[in-house]
């Protein structure tokens, strides 16, 4: 579904990917893992057309999108969660999932506030809340709902578990194997190797700007050597 | 003062807030969103009081005529901002902000020439608005029912822009954006189409603001600038982006301006408003209802990249023709090479320090005022007086700094301006001193320098000096700190800079040169009246910044050249030289966004 193929970026003269590739199915979880400044957000964010890309591809069901403005690419049914949350604090819980409002899919049931709610309950008692005064684990279940209000057909995760609670994680990490079942295709960063192993079904490990491994997550599971050359654990 | 004429006062001030307001409002959601300091909003307004005189005129004098010309005339201002941001506004949005600014400035001069073409010089008086036309009596004084009906009307516009915030999904789209307009286009929202709605917005509402002024004054050609910085004000005063801020903001301005006139202080009156800023700002730094600043973007002012050699010959060959060939060239190269000097200093500000100033033209007429006041009321003699330009200007630029270094980005620039507005008040006003609005005359330079060749040269030498010590500063120690300090202040920080003290120097520094350029000026020109240091200037100095580029430190006399040599030209032959220098800014800043030196620099490897 989601096809990155030699992907290259900078910011100004400092290049940052080399070369990057990934894919990810319908119905899959794919982890991107890698430590502190490894270039795991810039693959993301180049993927979603928020960095240009100096190099490469990335189609999207078929279709080039490299090179398409930002809002172009959401419309085209790519979902992204930031890593640093950017929520709207200004604006309330109900406010901010509706700025993330895009017309349904065919095929697929479409999201609306209550049903992020479901997912979320949490969300649903604060609703009326500004995103600013609400804690790091809403704000983070609020961007997530915020983007599923768009009815991605393919997420991109940036560090979802990062500096959260572990109840919020477990919620984290049930929603994003719900979405998955739901035939969502998610593209996941991740320093937590836990986390990682927890939900994914393939993995790539991404070191200054290089892809080093890319397989099954029980082929990462089973060396543990990749984790302690690649990743802080 | 009576509880009457204290009323009558109140009254005014509120009904000439409502419009205060409109136009605030309008500027404040546009910069919000687009992140665009609009100098054409009060442009806008102008048009919007034009538009609405003829249009009144046409639909004739009944109550719909009235209403129907306001409202017209606030459309018709709404397609024309429309316009301005597809055309000129939508290709500048990644490029820096300084641009964006020098672009709507272009729009002011063409609006100002088209506005002149259309309407002729003369100012236009607008219908009374019909049942509206008597006076009620308040407490014994009467008051115009139409100012009523206004001060009703700038809390209803609040209410009305408050719901469409809050109630409606392109209000919450707009709230969003003003937060975080990269994090809106990943959800799949369509900036362009968002900031060009904005945009119609914001215009029809200064379009609004100024067709609702038909009763009460005249259409005139210099209602733009006027009211652009006052509109500053009240946006700085009540915290960028921040609606009810504004209509706090332009509450105590209007009531401030009311009660100045009121009192028979009407001259106070500008020096009172931005004194009234500058305190706020020292103890607010983002207004009374603003919240931090969102992160300001870097000013573009990369390392030149060395400039050719060959460039240096036809530049040295420019500089010294004048010297052999005498005549006008000499009065036209001492004027350019003086505002290049001006620019110099400004280019220092901006690219070496970061720090944007819209009211520079302040310290050059400092040093002016400076020069002018040694040599003919203390009778020193030219050296002298020379001298105390560039000592004067430091002084008001040190002051300047006392309060202005710790406010960052666009605070800082309508700071400046605002100090730029008192200096200016100060010399039209202080009769004694500065002759106010006649200025001084009489000044002329020793019987070494009268020739005017001999002073060109006198001119150059020191322009080359001041420029090449410049240099020497930008690239020793101090430049490196103070470059330092504007890259990141928290790690300029860390280093153990004092990033206050090291602005305070560069601001020093810059309005001595300045103020060097301003005595220059003065025994050139032999007069010295209060536009020399007016907001026009100032803007010329940024123009001519931005033309050259800001890169190279070339780019000053190449910028100064090339609008002094327009201006020259054009106003000489054309009627409408404004609109043409408009229309060449804009081709530069849409075409060579790196100015002139960015043109004549290596292409990229
Ligand atoms: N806006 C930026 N400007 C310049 N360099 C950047 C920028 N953002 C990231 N970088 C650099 O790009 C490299 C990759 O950063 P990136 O944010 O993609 O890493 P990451 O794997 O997401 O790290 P983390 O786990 O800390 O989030 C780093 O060396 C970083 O310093
Ligand atoms: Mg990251």
């Amino acid at each position: 579904m989601l096809t990155v193929a030699r992907l290259e970026a900078a910011y100004g003269r400092a290049q940052v990917l080399f070369g990057i590739d990934l894919d990810v199915a319908p119905g899959e979880i794919m982890v991107l893992l890698g430590r502190n400044g490894a270039g795991k957000s810039t693959t993301l964010k180049t993927i979603m057309g928020l960095v240009a890309a100096a190099g490469g591809s990335v189609t999207f069901d078929g279709r080039r999108i490299d090179g398409m403005p930002a809002h172009e690419i959401a419309r085209a049914g790519l979902g992204y969660v930031p890593e640093d949350r950017r929520v709207f604090a200004g604006l309330t819980i109900a406010e901010n999932l509706d700025v993330g409002r895009q017309p349904p899919r065919a095929g697929a049931p479409p999201w609306d506030e209550e049903r992020v709610y479901r997912l979320f309950p949490r969300l649903a008692e604060l609703k009326d809340r500004r995103a600013g005064q609400t804690s790091g684990g809403e704000q983070q279940m609020l961007t997530v709902g915020r983007t599923l209000m768009g009815n991605p057909r393919c997420l991109l995760l940036d560090e979802p578990s990062e500096g959260l609670a572990p109840v919020v994680v477990d919620a984290m990490a049930e929603a994003t194997t719900a979405l998955k079942r739901e035939g969502l295709a998610v593209l996941l960063s991740e320093q937590n190797l836990r986390f990682a192993l927890r939900v994914a079904d393939r993995a790539a490990i991404i070191e200054q700007g290089r892809i080093k491994f890319s397989g099954p997550v029980s082929a990462l599971a089973a060396d543990e050597s990749l984790a302690r050359a690649y990743l802080a654990v | 003062m009576t509880l009457a004429a204290f009323a009558s006062y109140m009254l005014t001030g509120l009904a000439g807030a409502s419009s205060l307001f409109l136009v605030a409002a309008g500027l404040s959601l546009i910069f919000g969103v687009t992140r665009v300091v609009n100098f054409a909003h009060g442009s806008f307004f102008m048009l919007g009081l034009y538009l609405a005189v003829t249009l009144a005129g046409v639909f004739g004098r009944t109550p719909l005529g009235f209403w129907g010309a306001v409202v017209c005339a606030s459309l018709a201002v709404g397609a024309i901002g429309v316009v301005v941001e597809r055309l000129i506004l939508r290709p500048l949005y990644a490029a820096p902000e300084l641009l964006q600014l020098l672009a709507t400035f272009a729009v002011v001069l063409i609006v100002k020439d088209a506005a002149l073409w259309i309407w002729g010089p003369e100012d236009l008086l607008g219908p009374r608005a019909p049942g509206l036309s008597s006076a009620v009596p308040v407490l014994g004084r009467s008051i115009p029912e139409y100012d009523l009906l206004l001060i009703a009307l700038g809390p209803l516009v609040m209410a009305g822009l408050w719901l469409l915030l809050t109630r409606t999904r392109f209000g919450r789209l707009i709230r969003a954006a003003t937060e975080d307009r990269e994090m809106t286009a990943a959800l799949g929202i369509d900036q362009a189409r968002l900031f060009t709605l904005v945009f119609a917005l914001g215009s029809a509402l200064a379009g609004l603001g100024g067709a609702l002024q038909l009763p009460r004054e005249p259409a005139n050609l210099s209602l733009d600038l006027s009211i652009v910085a006052d509109a500053f004000v009240v946006v700085v005063l009540g915290g960028l982006g921040s609606l009810p801020g504004a209509f706090l903001a332009s509450l105590l301005i209007a009531e401030l301006k009311a009660f100045c006139i009121g009192l028979g202080f009407s001259k106070a009156t500008l020096v009172i408003e931005f004194l009234v800023m500058a305190v706020v700002l020292v103890f607010r730094p983002h207004g009374l209802l603003g919240r931090p600043d969102p992160p300001a973007r870097a000013t573009e002012a990369e390392a030149g990249e060395p400039i050719p050699p060959l460039v240096w010959i036809p530049v040295a060959l420019a500089l010294a023709f004048p010297l052999l060939a005498g005549g006008y060239a000499v009065i036209l190269a001492i004027d350019i090479v003086i505002l290049a000097l001006f620019a110099a200093s400004l280019r220092w500000l901006i690219g070496p320090a970061g720090l944007v100033s819209f009211g520079h033209a302040a310290f050059f007429g400092l040093g002016a005022y400076a020069a002018a006041i040694a040599a003919l009321k203390l009778g020193w003699p030219m050296a002298a007086a020379l001298a105390a330009a560039p000592l004067v200007a430091a002084f008001g630029a040190f002051a300047f700094g006392l309060v202005a270094v710790r406010l960052s980005g666009v605070y800082l620039a309508m700071l400046s301006l605002a100090f730029a507005q008192i200096v200016w008040s100060l010399a039209f006003q202080w009769d004694a001193l500065t002759g106010g609005s006649n200025g001084l005359v009489g000044i002329w330079p020793a019987a070494a320098v009268a020739d005017k060749t001999r002073y060109y040269a006198l001119v150059l030498g020191l322009a080359i000096a001041a420029w090449l010590l410049l240099g020497r500063i930008e690239r020793g120690r101090l430049g490196y700190a103070i470059r330092a300090a504007r890259d990141s202040q928290l790690r300029a920080e860390a280093l153990g800079f004092d990033v206050p003290a090291l602005r305070r120097i560069a601001l020093v520094i810059s309005g001595a040169v300045a103020g060097l350029a301003g005595g220059l000026f003065v025994y050139s020109k032999g007069s010295l009246s209060p536009e020399t240091l007016a907001i026009p200037r100032s803007v010329d100095g940024l123009v001519m910044v931005l033309l050259g580029g800001l890169a190279s430190p070339l780019g000053p006399l190449l910028g100064a050249g090339l609008f002094t040599w327009l201006q020259d030209e054009a106003a000489r032959r054309i009627e409408f030289w404004r609109a043409l220098v408009g229309f060449v800014i804009l081709a530069l800043v849409l075409f060579a966004p790196r100015g002139l030196a960015g043109l004549l620099r290596r292409p990229r490897a």
